[in-house]
């Protein structure tokens, strides 16, 4: 795009939102105007005549003479700046570069949080709602590897594989960033509202709605579509067969990005829609290892590999316990069997371990180990 | 029964010490047969007890044929479908309800939380007063109903959270709600919640020990014998009776054991309103282990049986 920086910087961004709030402006015809008139000012001062010769409908031409706006943007700014927000523009070097090869990108993007780095190497993870403890626990620590690398994670914050993607990345401090469906002062779900903050200061929350749009299942998909155009690769943790996750991957093949699905169980219904894409051609995924050699990035072995000892020092009974336990749960009657411990002293023994962080207790009495 | 050890030891403890309690498990996991079980190893019948039983059959109309003693402690599991008069009784004359019939014994209530709101209020003033009164046009009657509640329900509306083979479809909301159901007062007076496993056919199949079995009714017995020795001054006879009062006697604890509730409270979102139960939970552990003191394993076996109290975690 060509001379924009004439007006100051907020005056600019005031016209970027004025035109975007339009009724009927879409990120297609934002850019076609913009490709036609040069910036958007010089489009909202343009007359029907020749907004219609730039091929915008007459409808939509009238709309823009008519200043007939969905959000008031001076009210729009005055809020950003209450929420210590700012917006990224198509043509603001913030804006990351690999999203605008993508059909249809944001024309622009409300931010909170810290700058989007400039040489970005992001890699999505996604997947369900409803995950599995197996799943939340991939994400993490394929998020935390990752993340230990240097390497940039993107998800939607939704509950269950989302969260726990941004979860391991921040346990590496490393950054993160979470592409909302929602405006960017709509915390959803609520309980996410600690992990928000978290991502605000190590990371940077982005959407492309307005402020105050509430969770709606539309938003959803077209969110979606920036995860995987922001990213190199998308991983997809967990995902029935009809779900947001498969539509995340198949806008990823669409953008010509790489896609990873981890494996699951073969009649678990939260891997039916991983499986599928794997059948597909989507690489299995085990180990961060699998996800760079794509990129053709190799690291060292001598890493701390699947090495799980816990950190504190253990008692005998204790060692006994940890030792039959395994990264999926495992039931308390089936480590009363294999330790032949007294059924009271592995309850209150795991209780302790419980507390100092070594074991997990899950529902149905099922326990497994931490990981850090 | 084979397997379900966790489960077989937390029966123990509620029988010993006189405990309600909740049994939390997928469809098919067997706590209707657990729960069957309990009775064989309750002590025997006084002659006392016996013939207050056979009193309330006679006045129910339910004395089968012989007209002999009731020997055996009762066991009741009316449907959830049940109406608030038949569970406490009414009429007129008024005559006893489920749980009178179930005095000295079992009150077994299958998917507590089908059962009707009002069914599962009108249980809270017998399950402190251990009688009922019943008032009719002219009448006033009081029947005993000391026993012994075990109610069982699914985890989840679908049944599966926590199943290793099948998957849960429920939401967290969903669960809260589910779970809801069951009013917080109810909660209250049920001092231990076990999580039953779902049983796969081979180990429901197999020839079953019986929780029953005579080394279990002795440790109840001594436990209970113990307890009786140190409530004779006090008018009550189990650890699940004592108040305010008798905790502060009867269960002190040392420095490590406060700290472990301490930190179950700060770490597991265990409430701080539970204390009382874990306390009464621990004396029985340490009567059934003969032990004078509780000690800091005994009250961290006890934390383990307040799941309800935890926050969802998956």
């Amino acid at each position: 795009m060509k001379d924009i920086l004439d007006s100051s910087l907020s005056d600019k961004v005031y016209f970027w939102l004025s035109l975007k709030l339009i009724r009927g402006v879409g990120n297609s015809i934002f850019l076609r105007l913009l490709q036609v008139f040069g910036s958007p000012d010089k489009a909202l001062e343009a007359d029907e005549d020749d907004l219609i010769d730039a091929g915008i409908r007459r409808d939509i031409a009238r709309n823009i003479r008519k200043k007939d706006f969905l959000l008031d943007p001076e009210e729009e700014i005055k809020k950003l700046r209450r929420l210590n927000a700012r917006i990224i523009t198509y043509d603001d070097p913030e804006y990351p570069s690999i999203l605008k090869e993508i059909d249809y990108p944001p024309v622009l993007l409300y931010a909170l949080g810290r700058k989007i780095p400039y040489n970005q190497f992001f890699i999505a993870i996604v997947g369900s709602r409803n995950a599995s403890h197996y799943g939340m626990r991939a994400a993490e620590n394929i998020s935390y590897r990752l993340a230990k690398l240097g390497i940039e994670i993107v998800s939607g914050m939704a509950r269950g594989i989302d969260t726990y993607a941004h979860k391991g990345a921040l346990k590496a401090d490393g950054y993160t960033i979470a592409v909302l469906g929602t405006g960017i002062d709509v915390i959803y779900p609520r309980e996410n509202k600690g992990l928000f903050q978290q991502i605000r200061e190590n990371g940077t929350i982005i959407t492309e709605f307005p402020t105050g749009t509430p969770p709606d299942g539309k938003n959803f998909p077209i969110r979606n579509r920036i995860i995987s155009g922001i990213s190199r690769g998308v991983l997809v943790v967990e995902a029935a067969k009809r779900s947001g996750s498969l539509i995340t991957a198949s806008f990823a093949l669409n953008q010509g990005r790489e896609v990873f699905a981890i494996p699951g169980m073969i009649d678990s219904i939260r891997s039916q829609g991983t499986h599928f894409l794997i059948k597909q051609g989507a690489k299995l995924v085990e180990d961060v290892e699998d996800i760079l050699e794509e990129f053709g990035i190799k690291i060292e072995e001598s890493q701390d590999k699947k090495d799980h000892k816990p950190l504190v020092k253990l008692s005998n009974q204790e060692k006994k316990i940890y030792e039959c336990l395994d990264e999926t749960p495992v039931h308390i009657d089936e480590i009363i069997r294999s330790t032949e411990l007294d059924p009271s002293e592995v309850l209150s023994t795991l209780l302790r371990m419980e507390l100092k962080g070594i074991v997990r207790q899950m529902p149905g009495r099922l326990f497994v180990k931490n990981m850090g | 029964m084979k397997g379900q050890e966790n489960a077989k030891r937390a029966l123990e403890i509620a029988v010993s010490g006189a405990h309600n309690i909740l049994m939390i498990g997928p469809p098919g996991s067997g706590k209707t047969m657990l729960a069957k079980r309990i009775p064989t190893i309750m002590p025997p019948m006084s002659f006392e007890e016996a013939l207050e039983t056979t009193k309330i059959y006679s006045v129910a109309g339910s004395l089968l044929n012989k007209g002999g003693l009731i020997k055996k402690r009762p066991f009741r599991a009316p449907h959830h479908t049940i109406s608030d008069v038949g569970m406490v009784g009414g009429g007129h004359p008024p005559r006893p309800g489920e749980i009178s019939l179930a005095n000295n014994g079992v009150l077994f209530l299958d998917e507590l939380p089908e059962f009707k709101r009002n069914v599962l209020e009108v249980l809270r003033q017998p399950l402190e007063e251990r009688r009922i009164n019943i008032t009719r046009a002219g009448i006033s009657v009081t029947y005993p109903a000391k026993f012994m509640l075990v109610a069982a329900m699914n985890p989840c509306p679908c049944g599966y959270l926590g199943d290793r083979i099948h998957t849960c479809t429920c939401s967290v909301a969903q669960i809260q709600r589910y779970r809801s159901r069951i009013s917080g007062p109810l909660l209250d007076r049920i001092d231990l919640h076990i999580e039953v496993p779902a049983l796969s056919y081979k180990e429901l199949s197999s020839k079953e020990e019986g929780i029953g079995s005579k080394e279990v009714l002795e440790r109840v017995l001594r436990a209970r014998e113990i307890q009786r020795e140190r409530f004779k001054n006090f008018k009550i006879n189990t650890n699940s009776e004592m108040q305010a009062s008798h905790l502060k006697k009867f269960c002190k604890l040392d420095k490590e054991s406060q700290s472990l509730i301490k930190d179950a409270v700060e770490h597991l979102g265990i409430s701080a309103r539970v204390y009382s139960r874990i306390l009464k939970i621990a004396r029985t552990i340490a009567d059934l282990d003969e032990s004078d003191d509780i000690k800091v394993d005994h009250v961290a076996e006890a934390i383990q049986y307040r799941i309800l109290d935890r926050k969802l975690l998956f």
